[in-house]
């Protein structure tokens, strides 16, 4: 009854709730997404049509985040992004800040979590373009470049928009990464998903209710978007 | 003018070709698999050889000996895809500019708008590939191809899957490119019947090679190998023996199902020779037998008939097929086989 008391007042909104792990996680989800996009997209075409000694290796690389235990990929970022390392003085440089245990770091974390997929899901939406497309440019005298742009984006594009929002509901998720390199400070790299651990950690049961709720509902509204994104209405994009 | 040498190797398909063509419309003929489409992009530079030397006008596009592959962007070969091709998030306007975007947009402007006219494109500018009808697209991908102004121009099938009228437009249109741009135009197809509609010359692939080249006419007169003669697909091929030659009176006498018959005189041959007699269903004639036959007559068994787009196929169980205006179910026949269409084949 008392629990029952208690939901009613937080969805009135008279007890306040802490939202802030679920801005910040919205923002590092928006940010690490950006980044994301044009680093996967770039490495699904480089993946995808051109041959390179080690593209086997790069490939494999791309896709160890998703075989690895978070644990130890964020083991290997502290040690990579650390104050001692030299990615970390040169970041420390030229922002005048450490990288980790600062929101940053949770992009970076997200953006781990969340690429691999994105970079999995933009090469297919690119190998899926008829090679005749390019083909056809490419005879019209068009440059990679020319063609990448005008013709193979354009045609992978609505595959590769929903594969970007299903990174981004992927980068809302990321915990043993974010924890790792991130910490778990109120306020500041606090995200939802740590949020919620520590709230069912100290027993707050209430809190750990709401923002499961709204994390699914959020899960739930992208995963419609990229369904409906990647849905040809029109004739010409099923072709 | 287009020079070519190729041997490309791709499992355990080798193709090994060697071939000029001139402008006017050189038709590469063979069955699916044969090679055909592979050698065009070879041409266009999509797959590189493993050997040999492709020449357009002066400029060298592949040398595998001099380590030069000119890319596709660079070789001026309009290619025309068995699909077309035209890019479908694009009006036909914005896929005629794309060939055009390195102009100033002044004369962008007036080529596109001269190949608009040029191919009765007016009604269908501001549409997208999905929206044109048949006709509009393979026009539109034949006038994008002309826009960037190739030297050299590739159609792979581009009549492959239309019905009939839409395939005489199809033909009305390359005939007008023909006329109107001085360039080699390499027509693909396994279509006999297209190949000696619009070929200027005609090159015959099999399995990777090229077996005969000339003029159609002069291919279908005269296929040079047994090989040829079953890809055209259009002849009866009888086992016989040279049982005569006489040079003087420009004769010989041949035997074939155990019949002798008179023949033409074949240089080259002799006596005795054990040959292929080549002769075309429409050259030979059938006629009920009632009585006695002709010098020229081979008597045959009906065995059935098919009914085909001009009359019908009347089938012999001699393995001789005859075309004939009408069926008719008279078993035995006698085959007339004119000494002046017959043709032999060493083997």
């Amino acid at each position: 009854m008392r629990t029952r008391v208690r939901w009613a007042l937080i969805i009135a909104g008279s007890m306040p709730i802490d939202w802030s792990p679920l801005w910040l996680s919205l923002r590092v989800a928006a940010i690490s997404t950006l980044v994301s996009v044009v680093l996967g997209v770039a490495l699904a075409w480089l993946l995808a049509h051109s041959r390179f000694r080690g593209r086997d290796f790069l490939d494999a690389a791309v896709m160890l985040p998703l075989v690895l235990p978070p644990t130890v990929l964020g083991y290997y970022l502290l040690v990579l992004l650390g104050r001692e390392s030299a990615l970390g003085h040169l970041y420390e440089m030229l922002f005048g800040q450490p990288l980790v245990f600062t929101w940053q770091a949770a992009v970076v974390a997200a953006m781990f979590h969340s690429l691999p997929l994105l970079v999995k899901w933009s090469r297919s939406a690119l190998e899926s373009v008829d090679h005749s497309y390019e083909w056809a440019a490419r005879s019209l005298g068009a440059s990679e470049w020319r063609t990448f742009w005008r013709v193979s984006l354009p045609l992978a594009g609505r595959s590769i928009a929903a594969a970007a929002a299903l990174s981004f509901a992927r980068a809302l998720g990321d915990f043993g990464v974010t924890i790792m390199i991130a910490g778990n400070i109120p306020g500041q790299t606090q995200t939802v998903s740590v949020a919620i651990y520590d709230a069912v950690e100290s027993g707050n049961g209430a809190l750990a209710r709401t923002l499961v709720v709204v994390v699914s509902l959020v899960a739930v509204v992208i995963l419609t978007l990229a369904n409906r994104i990647s849905r040809p209405e029109s004739a010409e994009a099923a072709k | 003018m287009i020079k070519a040498r190729i041997r490309k190797q791709l499992g355990s398909f080798t193709l090994e070709a060697e071939f000029e063509a001139r402008a006017g419309v050189t038709v590469l003929f063979g069955a699916s698999g044969a090679g055909k489409t592979l050698t065009l992009d070879c041409l266009a530079g999509f797959r590189q050889p493993d050997e040999g030397r492709i020449l357009l006008d002066d400029a060298i596009l592949y040398d595998a000996a001099a380590k030069v592959n000119v890319p596709p962007r660079d070789r001026r070969c309009g290619y025309v895809f068995q699909n077309y091709a035209l890019f479908p998030h694009m009006t036909l306007r914005q896929n005629l500019e794309f060939a055009v975007e390195p102009l100033p947009r002044l004369e962008r402007h007036r080529r596109v708008n001269e190949m608009i006219d040029k191919f009765k494109l007016g009604d269908a500018v501001a549409r997208r590939p999905s929206e044109l009808s048949g006709g509009q697209r393979q026009r539109g991908s034949i006038a994008r191809a002309l826009l960037a102004s190739p030297k050299l121009l590739l159609l792979d099938e581009p009549a492959r899957g239309l019905d009939a009228p839409l395939r005489n437009d199809l033909y009305e249109v390359l005939r007008q490119v023909r006329a109107e741009f001085a360039l080699p135009i390499i027509l693909v197809t396994h279509d006999l019947d297209e190949g000696c509609q619009l070929g200027d010359e005609m090159l015959i692939m099999n399995h990777g090679r090229l077996v005969q080249s000339g003029p159609p006419a002069s291919i279908v007169a005269h296929p040079a190998s047994l090989d040829v003669a079953r890809l055209l697909g259009q002849y009866n091929l009888l086992p016989a023996e040279i049982l005569q030659l006489d040079p003087q009176r420009g004769t010989s006498v041949l035997r074939v199902l155990d019949r002798e018959i008179p023949g033409r005189y074949y240089p080259g041959h002799f006596k005795g020779d054990r040959v292929w007699l080549c002769v075309r269903h429409s050259s030979l004639t059938a006629r009920p037998l009632d009585g006695r036959l002709g010098p020229h007559e081979i008597p045959a068994t009906l065995q059935r008939t098919s009914t085909r787009a001009r009359g019908v196929l009347l089938e012999f169980e001699q393995g001789l097929a005859v075309e004939a205006a009408e069926a008719d179910n008279w078993k035995e026949w006698a085959v007339a086989f004119p000494p002046s269409a017959l043709h032999v084949l060493s083997k």
